[in-house]
């Protein structure tokens, strides 16, 4: 089963915890806004600990349904 | 038709005004085309998909599978017709429900019998407020003109019991986002007319409905689709990208309008029917202030999804201006950029900050600032930004900006040289709407 991250642009407030929790998977663009790359398995239990941790609960885990 | 124009090939929803000379009442659309069809709910979806229509509002969907999808749904469905029409150089919405209003309310009201709607909003562009004196009375006129059409026709239906879904129309803030539809259903439930970020209006819409969203001209094709079927909408236009569609063409053309022509029809011949180049041109720009710029080399491009998409570009809605050798394309862009970063909702930080910082570089590019670094630094922006925002407006832009490249590459030489581009000080082709 395949996870991915997306991230509510309008709840996303680019306070880039996410990307200090995840730098495998999320780098920051310029003005701080997560820029989300693809999520390996091994990853994921440290996803959902960033999904937890965004202040205002804009990441979200969802399954991959593209492939 | 005057003489000496090009016949209206293939001309279907203008037929009725080419045929009467004025907006058709609800007795000439009746003399005309004769009352819609009693088509059950799942034949007229069947009909739909066996025609092929997909949306004419850019996005190109198939509607007969939208309309399956929203008919699926458990509870009572919303129909909305976007005729909000935000692109600056794009009239066809508008002129259809001016000149054939009934057509539209037709096909939205056979689209609310498919999907089992119990409700229909007209979703029309509100009007600029006109401000004061005898020059902004005649606009506040003519301004008033478009709710109060379909209004009009809404009414004359519900008069003679040919409204069978209560239908209401509204005016959506004139705002580039506003049209596009999580927008409209966000502007009916709360007022606020910007993008939403979860659901599709189709899944959950209008009052959490589920909700069958179109583009105006997608339902007048559905009125026709009704009464003559698919194999007949089917015998124009290309085998993957079937029947007409409407263009507005401006620029430099001798009649710039709103046209109709079969889909397939190449981008040189749409430019023809509103009278062809009226001076020698060096890009058309296709799909609106989201869309591409096409260098004179692609004017045979058939207007197909999957022509542009070969060509690795997209069709987008049917919008042509035509930029003429004598206006530096580069300062068009800048222009339309500057106000398309103005044009944020301001919700999504890639759109808030990535929009303007685009806008900031062209406008560099434009006053012939130009610099290695200027060009890594747009590079890196316009590869960053896309599908980023809530809606696809950061999208549309970066496709513009990207295609500005590439077309006017050779002229940025120009900007690059001590001496600097004569023509970029009085940008004025593409419209930018008055403030208000
Ligand atoms: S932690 Fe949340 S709010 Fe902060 S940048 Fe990441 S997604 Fe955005
Ligand atoms: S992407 Fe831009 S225009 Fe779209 S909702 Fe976000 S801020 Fe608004």
């Amino acid at each position: 089963m395949t996870w991915r991250l997306r991230v509510d642009p309008i709840a996303c407030t680019g306070h880039g915890l996410c990307a200090e929790l995840l730098p495998e998977t999320i780098d920051l663009d310029e003005w701080g806004y997560p820029i989300i790359g693809s999520l390996s398995d091994g990853l994921l239990p440290l996803a959902r600990r960033a999904v937890a941790d965004c202040p205002t609960l804009a990441l979200l885990l969802e399954r991959d349904r593209t492939r | 038709m005057t003489a000496g124009t090009a016949a209206p090939h293939a001309v279907r929803l203008l037929a009725g005004y080419h045929a009467l000379g004025r907006p058709a009442k609800l007795s000439d659309h009746l003399a005309q085309y004769g009352p819609p069809p009693t088509t059950t709910g799942a034949s007229l979806i069947q009909a739909v998909e066996e025609a092929g229509l997909t949306g004419r509002g850019g996005g190109g969907f198939p509607t007969g599978r939208k309309l399956r999808s929203v008919a699926a749904g458990r509870r009572p469905a919303v129909v909305v017709v976007n005729a909000a029409e935000g692109e600056p150089a794009s009239a066809k919405d508008r002129a259809l429900l001016t000149i054939a209003p009934h057509l539209v309310l037709d096909g939205a009201a056979l689209a609310a019998g498919a999907v089992g709607a119990r409700e229909i909003v007209i979703c029309v562009h509100a009007e600029p407020d006109p401000g004061e004196g005898a020059e902004a009375d005649a606009r506040r006129g003519r301004a008033r003109t478009l709710a109060d059409t379909v209004r009009r026709a809404v009414a004359d239906r519900e008069r003679a019991h040919a409204a069978p879904v209560p239908t209401r129309v509204t005016a959506v803030p004139p705002r580039y986002v506003a049209s596009e539809e999580t927008s409209l259903v966000r502007w009916i439930d709360t007022g606020d007319a910007r993008p939403s970020f979860g659901p599709r209006p189709f899944e959950r819409g209008v009052g959490g409905r589920p909700t069958f969203v179109s583009n105006a001209e997608t339902f007048a094709h559905i009125a026709l689709i009704a009464r003559y079927g698919p194999a007949w909408f089917r015998s124009c236009g290309s085998e993957e990208a079937p029947g007409t569609a409407l263009f507005t063409v401006s620029g430099a053309v001798a009649r710039p309008g709103v046209v109709e022509a079969p889909l397939g029809t190449p981008i040189g011949e749409v430019l023809r029917l509103a009278g062809g180049p009226s001076e020698p041109l060096q890009a058309v720009l296709a799909g609106g202030y989201g869309g591409t710029w096409l260098p004179p080399e692609l004017l045979a491009l058939p207007t197909t999804p999957s022509a542009f998409k070969a060509a690795g570009l997209a069709l987008g809605p049917g919008i042509l201006v035509a930029l003429p050798e004598r206006a530096c394309g580069v300062a068009e862009s800048a222009r339309v950029l500057a106000w398309l970063a103005a044009e944020t909702a301001g919700q999504c930080g890639p759109c808030v900050h990535g929009l303007p910082a685009i806008a900031a570089d062209f406008a560099e590019l434009a006053s012939c600032r130009v610099s290695t670094e200027l060009y890594r630094r747009l590079d890196r922006r316009l590869s960053v930004i896309s599908g980023r925002g809530a809606c696809r407006h950061p999208d549309g832009a970066v496709r513009f900006a990207a295609s500005a490249l590439r077309v006017f590459g050779r002229h940025l030489r120009v900007h690059a040289r001590a001496e600097g581009c004569l023509l970029a000080r009085w940008p004025s082709i593409l419209p930018i709407p008055e403030e208000w």
